[in-house]
């Protein structure tokens, strides 16, 4: 390997939901490390903390103890305002449930994460444009949410996660709403932007989607089994 | 930050495009809120104006005398005598009681009289009465003028004539400046009086007191003395009545307690009771002001809640993106406040314009309908701010929810 930095360092994670009578402990002290540019996926099945663990990465949770550093800056004790600044410049998250807003455009919908840097309109159409057509969707702009498929919605997803140019890119079950052709199309997609050079980190529970990435984190009850190259 | 930021401006025209429905929805409650209110506080005031003048000419604190017959014995002197008024007595309460904010005789000419002009003959009543009269009566001058002290003291042969006299004598002609005989006795035209109480006080001929005392009376009596309290409270206006009595009474010789000698029509109870009339249609007009203004609040902040509910999810995908709290809830307030007061700026507009549609309708008990512009402002302000302050605790919660939480939500 050459030079390698380590764009996401977790050490001893944890944490609990909480409620008035139990305790849950989903993740049980978790220690990773996922250098820049590496195409990693996450399995474990349901209730692992799977789920739990990426939401933690994309700062849309907070954790109870351990550190988590992300591109060299501690992820600690952070105001709504800071988080809110590192979702939108260091992360690009896709959801299994794409999550595009129905009211929106194609390119809008790409468009919005530029909006919260202050970009002006014509240049945020400009660049979703461009990673629109990057993931095959350029004849679709103009094209609203509930006239695309689930594998084109999921792309319009995609474009929007790439379009601030993110450090990471995060995606939680991408492809748990999506046939198995459409599916296999996705994860090419994801393939081709690892190629580009961006860390790609997938939490998956489906076996043939994990072993497309380069390696496979297992994850059960909270703690990371072991490591697969 | 800018003031106006045409990005986010584009964002809300977008939202206020795409979700019609709830646009519509918190537009129509605004609209028909600041509309009715407009509408029931308008036609409320058109009900007070037409009642008002119905009522202005009883809605006068006056006190009214008119000489009796003496029933108790008094100084020697028997029972049974009449009591007439005269000039002097007219002078005396007006030297005595300078508190009192116009006073005046009037006479009444025995039969009525025949009014020629041209090839007209037509008979009405006529009264010599003070300038002061007017007031009394509260008429109102369509034209011209009414009777002035000059008149009174040059005993001028002036006249003037109600409505229906004029309506029947001079038909389109402007009856001012006319020569007319009333009787053998000419006299000219000066004032065209309108007094809304009733048509017999639209057939009367009024001519100045001198002139009728002089012309057709021959002596210096007074039929009835009229006068004006104003603002005086019922105790202010009772002493007065009882000294003007007791003056009367030391003057013509009659017993002070003699209730028949004179008969006083104190009026204060009419003004009394018109004045609480009025009183109860504003308190109502306020009452249904409020009522409607408080239903719209009701109306709108309710809007806001469903409206922050329904965007809960779009609140979590935006935050997932990347939108701070901040902007979260400046998006929804700044929507909010702007459909709230167009809708209450466009209810304002039609309120306005159908009370001015209803302006047209003539009607004993409309008239005029109209509405403070003030008021419509401040009641748009009132929706506007209660709108924006139902919506603001929500959407902090909305705003401040986690993103992965606010995106389950359908």
């Amino acid at each position: 390997m050459a030079q390698t930095f380590s764009m996401i360092e977790l050490k001893n994670i944890k944490k609990a939901y909480k409620t008035d009578f139990t305790n849950l402990q989903v993740l049980k002290g978790i220690d990773l490390d996922i250098e820049e540019g590496e195409f990693v996926s996450i399995m474990g099945s349901s209730g692992s903390g799977k789920s739990t663990l990426l939401n933690i990465l994309g700062i849309l949770d907070e954790y109870d103890s351990g550190k988590y550093t992300l591109a060299g800056q501690l992820m600690q004790n952070l105001s709504e305002k800071q988080a809110a600044y590192f979702r939108n410049r260091f992360i690009g998250f896709v959801f299994q449930s794409f999550n595009l807003l129905s009211f929106k455009t194609a390119v809008e919908n790409v468009a919005l994460p530029l909006y919260y840097q202050k970009i002006n309109r014509i240049e945020r159409l400009e660049k979703a444009m461009h990673y629109l057509e990057m993931v095959g969707l350029k004849e679709w702009a103009n094209h609203h949410p509930n006239q695309l498929s689930g594998g084109q919605q999921q792309r319009v997803a995609i474009a929007r996660a790439l379009v601030t140019e993110p450090k990471v890119l995060l995606a939680d079950e991408p492809t748990g709403a999506l046939d198995s052709k459409t599916s296999s199309e996705v994860m090419d997609l994801f393939e081709d932007i690892h190629q580009a050079g961006k860390t790609v980190i997938i939490v998956t529970h489906e076996l043939d989607i994990a072993q497309k990435t380069e390696r496979i984190i297992r994850i059960q009850d909270g703690l990371i089994l072991n490591r697969e190259i | 930050m800018k003031f106006i930021d045409l990005d986010k401006w584009s964002e809300i025209f977008q939202s206020i495009q795409k979700h019609k429905l709830r646009t519509g929805l918190t537009a129509l409650g605004v609209f028909w809120g600041i509309f009715m209110l407009v509408v029931l506080l308008g036609s409320g005031q058109g009900l007070q104006n037409a009642i008002e003048l119905k009522f202005k000419s009883d809605a006068v604190n006056s006190i009214w005398l008119y000489g009796g017959t003496t029933s108790k014995e008094f100084n020697g002197l028997p029972k049974g005598r009449n009591i007439t008024f005269d000039n002097e007595d007219y002078e005396v309460i007006g030297e005595q009681f300078p508190e009192i904010e116009n006073l005046a005789g009037r006479v009444f000419l025995r039969g009525n009289l025949i009014l020629k002009y041209k090839d007209k003959n037509l008979s009405f009543s006529v009264r010599g009465v003070h300038p002061d009269m007017i007031k009394i009566e509260n008429a109102i001058i369509e034209s011209g003028r009414f009777i002035n002290d000059e008149d009174q003291r040059q005993r001028r042969k002036v006249a003037v004539i109600g409505s229906i006299v004029s309506k029947e004598v001079f038909e389109d002609e402007d009856p001012i400046g006319k020569e007319i005989l009333i009787g053998s006795t000419a006299y000219t035209v000066v004032g065209l009086v309108l007094d809304v109480e009733n048509d017999r006080s639209q057939r009367e001929i009024f001519i100045p007191i001198s002139v009728a005392q002089v012309v057709y009376q021959g002596n210096d009596d007074i039929a009835n003395l009229a006068m004006i309290t104003g603002d005086m409270k019922e105790e202010e206006v009772a002493e007065l009545e009882t000294g003007i009595k007791n003056l009367l009474a030391s003057k013509h010789q009659f017993h002070p307690s003699d209730v028949r000698a004179i008969y006083i029509n104190n009026r204060f109870e009419d003004y009394q009771s018109f004045q609480n009339l009025f009183l109860g249609i504003k308190s109502f007009l306020w009452f249904v002001g409020l009522g409607s203004i408080l239903a719209g609040i009701v109306g709108v902040s309710n809007i806001m809640l469903i409206i922050v509910k329904d965007r809960t999810k779009e609140i979590g995908i935006r935050k997932a993106l990347g939108a701070t709290p901040r902007s979260i809830v400046s998006m929804i307030l700044t929507e909010a406040i702007f459909i709230t007061s167009m809708a209450g700026y466009i209810g304002l507009v039609a309120g306005i314009m159908l009370l001015s549609l209803m302006s047209g309708v003539k009607s004993e008990f409309f008239l005029n309908p109209e509405i403070h512009l003030g008021v419509g402002v401040a009641a748009i302000l009132l929706l506007v701010i209660a709108g924006a302050l139902a919506g603001l605790i929500p959407a902090l919660q909305a705003a401040k929810i986690n993103p992965i939480v606010a995106m389950r939500t359908d």
